[in-house]
């Protein structure tokens, strides 16, 4: 619960950021969520992903629709403000968040129903509308809050905890978003943080629509044998393509010993984007191909996860539409107001 | 035109033809325009009015159109009024029946001895004839055959070729014209001089076969010479520039569209920097949700934001609106109005919205309304709803509607003091933060029900909070304890006894009288004439303008002053009546409903006859004043006009 207050105790060994802050900084109220569910281990990432990168903990914008995943952006970043708004509406509130203020960073906390069933439709424009945002979905397949029945994202054929099989094809988020055009796709498991902050950095630092689909198992109702979003069978099937390791400007590049080939892309704010290929001859900026290769994984069973299609140089909404670099939140009278003078003018072409 | 091309004036009908028998009247007449849609009509027909405009003289038009992109009738009317009176008066003087289809019941429409200007190329149906109105017959299909060998321009130029017709008929200054259309073309030089012939074939035939001019005609004046000439979503779009919305959020919908379109167009114009940079983002949204979803992203985080919609999309906008009101996010609704349930009539007018807007959404909500009546009012109430907004933390919705939306009107020259500046309402910055000792969101620190609000990224350590659809304590933190919850909604009451005094006051013109008419938004159009036909018969009344909701202690009082009540307005179930009846806890029985829904703004006629047969019912004597006007009579005590 949230009137529950966290206690802020600082274990003086904890590791401080450039900022001079510890991870504590970073975290938000106790979550009250079931034990194991692996929406608190995405909210654990964002977490570490945003003191990592030594980010202002209050420069955020935390919005949210409505759900399990929707309740998350409290347990995270409590130095900034969160908007829980209404069930599948979110995209439309952190597009106007985003327009008002695009100096903040903006993470969208979504779910499964709330982005691909009720919000389907907000969920494809915003992707059109390159908002330039980190929108995390936590797919467990499930309506956990109204006690487990299937959500869009389930498999056909995945049963539900009483052994019922879905009846309807699944919806794929991450197709949809690399099908309308967003420039940064990923997906990922709660279960595999060493992938996941990575992506969520990478995802953060993207200047666009940044999307990550990770797979978070729903103890409470989809997490038994049947079910392809159990802990178990998203570890099984799922096969890690690309992974990314993101590097802010300045830092070294450190030798990574890790198989599989590597490639680094270039940022437009200087930071470097590393991507490490298990596949060789997987391109991550050809949206077509990462479009297949979801697709073939997708009829095999498998779960391919990682950074599956990137565009470092993508435009975001703001520059499409041409706005100040200064916030539009931030503008006076002496910008907005074209006064007295320019309103005869108006009059005189009323005449 | 050369004598050659001119055919000869059809025998027997010519104008004049034996029923003319008015005298000669000056810049007081209704003029109809009967069209096909997609034809090209709209801009000869604009050009006509603004050239009476130009000429000084007060217009008001209405553009009666279908839900059609081409093919379907339209019609556009233009009243005339040295008077002044801009709203709508029943029957045509002068139609200009252009559309087959619809030629019969065009004809069934002008009033005795009213003329009827058609093209009698080909000879008149006798079945259509009326002995008693006047046919003005202009060869049109004829005359533009020899001169404009492409039909699509031999289409377009039969609507400047009545236009020139008129420009003699009714006595038109034809320099005005020629030089609208040499401004309008300017640049495209080519355009001038066809569009100038096309006029002058019509002018010369009439001046060469008909009597000209025709006793209905135009004069200058100084009516209208010191107006603007401008429709309601304009003045509008004009005015939320002015008050500073910078986040434009829409989603297509008749009769709102031509709002965010205009404010995209004046803000290219009065918001891009210096540096090319656009001031400002417009947004057209995949739908109305969406919309009203990304305003309130926008006013969340410290942005002047507004939509404007329609009904249908009002009603899609419901579940934000809930969420804002609860959750305190200010937000500017623009409701053009139109004909509903449904789609309804969706091209027609109406004040069919004001409940659904006013309690829009579930559980326990309300939302101040503003009723404008002029394009002035559309261009200080877009400045006055952003203040509002601010001020209130809470969606302020503006009940305009497609007649004052979507017509030109006269107005007076928009005004702004480079001095005013904005009320951004209560946010705590920076510094702020740093001097208090607690900061709760929800907290009610000046008994006003309004809390103190912070935008994100404002402060490192203070003042940031979750915002939610859900219930919170005033430190922002979720509790379903009845007692937060209770309190909460209790403020949220208080707030809006604050709202009450912030919202526009109403107009009230009283001497004492025994009668009172209420009305609101564009009822007001016809409310000038409905009192003077009023006044012919010896009644004279006090009226009262609504202006805003919730009702001010004004509106009470007027009420109880007066022994009959009139509230005139355009729906069917007196939506206005019941908002009072609800909000001041009235007896319905205190107010007479005037009610039209055909779909059309509602005429001086309707209210005038409306209220005389309550009179009558009412058996209330002719009040008229002894010794010329002004002189009201005691309110009575009594209820013995009552049945």
């Amino acid at each position: 619960m949230t009137f529950v207050v966290k206690p802020r105790v600082r274990h003086p060994l904890l590791p401080v950021n450039e900022l001079g802050l510890t991870r504590r900084d970073y975290e938000g109220s106790v979550s009250t969520l079931c034990a194991g569910c692996g929406h608190d281990s995405v909210s654990a990432a964002i977490v570490q992903a945003c003191a990592e990168l030594s980010l202002p903990p209050h420069k955020f914008a935390k919005v949210s629709g409505i759900g399990c995943s929707s309740k998350t952006p409290s347990y995270f970043l409590s130095h900034s403000h969160g908007f829980n708004s209404v069930h599948g509406r979110m995209p439309s509130v952190a597009t106007g968040a985003n327009l008002a203020n695009r100096e903040l960073y903006c993470i969208g906390v979504s779910g499964d129903g709330d982005s691909a069933s009720i919000g389907i439709g907000q969920f494809a424009h915003i992707v059109r509308r390159r908002i330039n945002m980190l929108y995390v979905v936590d797919n467990n397949g499930t309506y956990g809050l109204t006690k487990g029945q299937f959500s869009a994202t389930n498999d056909k054929g995945s049963t539900s905890k009483k052994g019922v099989p879905n009846l309807y094809e699944p919806i794929d988020l991450v197709s949809m978003a690399l099908q309308i055009g967003a420039s940064f796709v990923a997906r990922s498991f709660s279960g595999d943080k060493r992938q996941l902050v990575p992506l969520i950095q990478a995802g953060l630092m993207h200047k666009g629509f940044a999307f990550i689909d990770v797979i978070s198992p729903c103890v409470a109702f989809n997490n038994h044998n049947g079910s392809t979003k159990s802990y178990d069978y998203v570890r099984d099937h799922s096969e890690r393509l690309v992974s990314a390791d993101f590097i802010a400007p300045g830092e070294e590049i450190t030798v990574d010993y890790d198989s599989g080939a590597l490639e680094d892309v270039a940022m437009p704010d200087g930071s470097t984007l590393r991507l490490r290929k298990l596949d060789e001859d997987y391109d991550p900026r050809d949206r077509i191909q990462a479009l297949t290769q979801v697709q073939r994984s997708a009829e095999a069973g498998e779960v391919v996860t990682g950074l599956l299609y990137v565009d470092a140089d993508a435009a975001d909404c703001h520059d499409v539409l041409g706005t100040p670099a200064a916030p539009l939140n931030s503008l006076d009278e002496a910008v907005l107001c074209p006064g007295a003078e320019a309103l005869a003018g108006v009059n005189a072409q009323l005449r | 035109m050369t004598d050659k091309a001119t055919p000869a004036a059809p025998e027997g009908d010519a104008v004049a033809n034996g029923v003319n028998d008015r005298r000669t009247s000056y810049n007081d007449f209704v003029i109809r325009f009967a069209n096909v849609n997609g034809s090209g009509s709209a801009s000869a027909n604009g050009m006509f009015a603004k050239a009476l405009f130009r000429m000084g003289i007060p217009v008001a038009t209405r553009n009666i159109f279908p839900s059609n992109i081409e093919g379907l009738p339209t019609w556009f009317e233009v009243r005339v009024s040295e008077k002044g009176y801009a709203g709508r008066r029943e029957g045509i003087d002068l139609m200009v029946a252009m559309n087959a289809e619809t030629f019969a019941e065009d004809v069934a429409s002008v009033v005795p001895g009213g003329y009827l200007l058609y093209d009698n190329s080909k000879e008149l149906d006798v079945r259509l004839r009326r002995s008693d109105i006047n046919l003005v017959g202009v060869p049109i299909s004829q005359l533009v055959l020899p001169e404009f060998p492409n039909p699509k321009h031999r289409a377009l130029f039969k609507n400047i070729v009545y236009v020139g017709a008129l420009s003699a008929l009714i006595n038109i200054d034809f320099d005005v014209i020629t030089g609208m259309v040499s401004a309008q073309f300017k640049g495209k030089d080519d355009l001038i001089a066809p569009n100038i012939h096309a006029l002058e074939i019509g002018r010369h035939y009439v001046l060469d076969y008909l009597d000209c001019p025709l006793p209905i005609q135009v004069r200058y004046s100084n009516g209208a010479s010191d107006k603007i000439l401008v429709d309601g979503n304009t003045a509008a779009a004009i005015g939320a520039i002015y008050g500073g919305a910078t986040v434009c959020a829409w989603y297509p919908i008749t009769p709102s569209t031509s709002l965010a379109e205009a404010f995209e167009q004046y803000c290219n114009r009065l918001r891009v920097g210096e540096n090319g940079e656009r001031n400002f983002a417009i947004i057209q949204a995949e739908d109305e949700l969406s919309a009203m979803g990304i305003v309130i992203g926008a006013g969340w985080n410290g942005a002047r934001a507004f939509t404007a919609t329609s009904g249908p999309g009002l009603s899609l906008m419901t579940e934000f609106l809930g969420l804002a009101y609860f959750a305190e996010i200010p937000a500017v609704l623009w409701d053009i109005q139109r004909t509903g349930p449904s789609t309804g009539m969706p091209t027609r007018t109406q004040q069919g919205d004001l409940l659904s807007a006013a309690y829009a959404s579930h559980g326990d909500t309300r939302h101040p309304l503003l009723f404008p009546s002029t394009p002035n009012e559309c261009f200080d109430f877009a400045v006055e709803a952003l203040d509002l907004a601010d001020r209130l933390q809470t969606p302020i919705l503006v009940m305009s509607d497609l007649e004052l939306g979507m017509n030109d009107n006269l107005a007076d020259p928009f005004t702004w003091d480079d001095e005013r500046s904005y009320d951004r309402g209560k946010v705590l910055g920076a510094d702020d933060l740093e001097r208090i000792e607690t900061f709760g969101r929800y907290l009610d620190v000046d008994g006003d029900g309004i809390g103190y609000r912070t935008l994100p990224g404002t402060h490192p350590e203070k003042g940031a909070f979750f915002t939610r659809g859900t219930s919170r304590d005033e430190y922002a933190a979720y509790t379903e304890a009845p007692e937060h919850y209770s309190a909460n909604m209790d403020r949220l009451l208080k707030k809006w006894e604050t709202a009450r005094d912030l919202v526009p006051a109403p107009v009230i013109e009283e001497q004492g009288r025994l009668i009172g008419i209420v009305f609101y938004g564009t009822t007001a159009l016809p409310i000038p004439e409905a009192l003077d036909r009023l006044l012919e018969d010896g009644v004279e009344v006090d009226t009262m303008r609504l202006r805003g909701f919730p009702f001010t202690d004004e509106v009470r009082g007027f009420i109880d002053r007066h022994e009959i009540v009139f509230l005139a307005e355009q729906n069917r179930d007196a939506q206005m009546k019941t908002l009072l009846v609800n909000d001041l806890e009235l007896d319905p029985a205190r107010i007479d409903s005037v009610l039209y829904y055909g779909g059309f703004s509602i005429s001086a006629d309707t209210i005038y006859e409306q209220v005389s047969e309550r009179l009558v019912e009412y058996n209330v004597p002719r009040l008229r004043a002894v010794g010329g006007g002004g002189r009201g009579t005691a309110p009575r005590k009594d209820r013995e006009y009552r049945p």
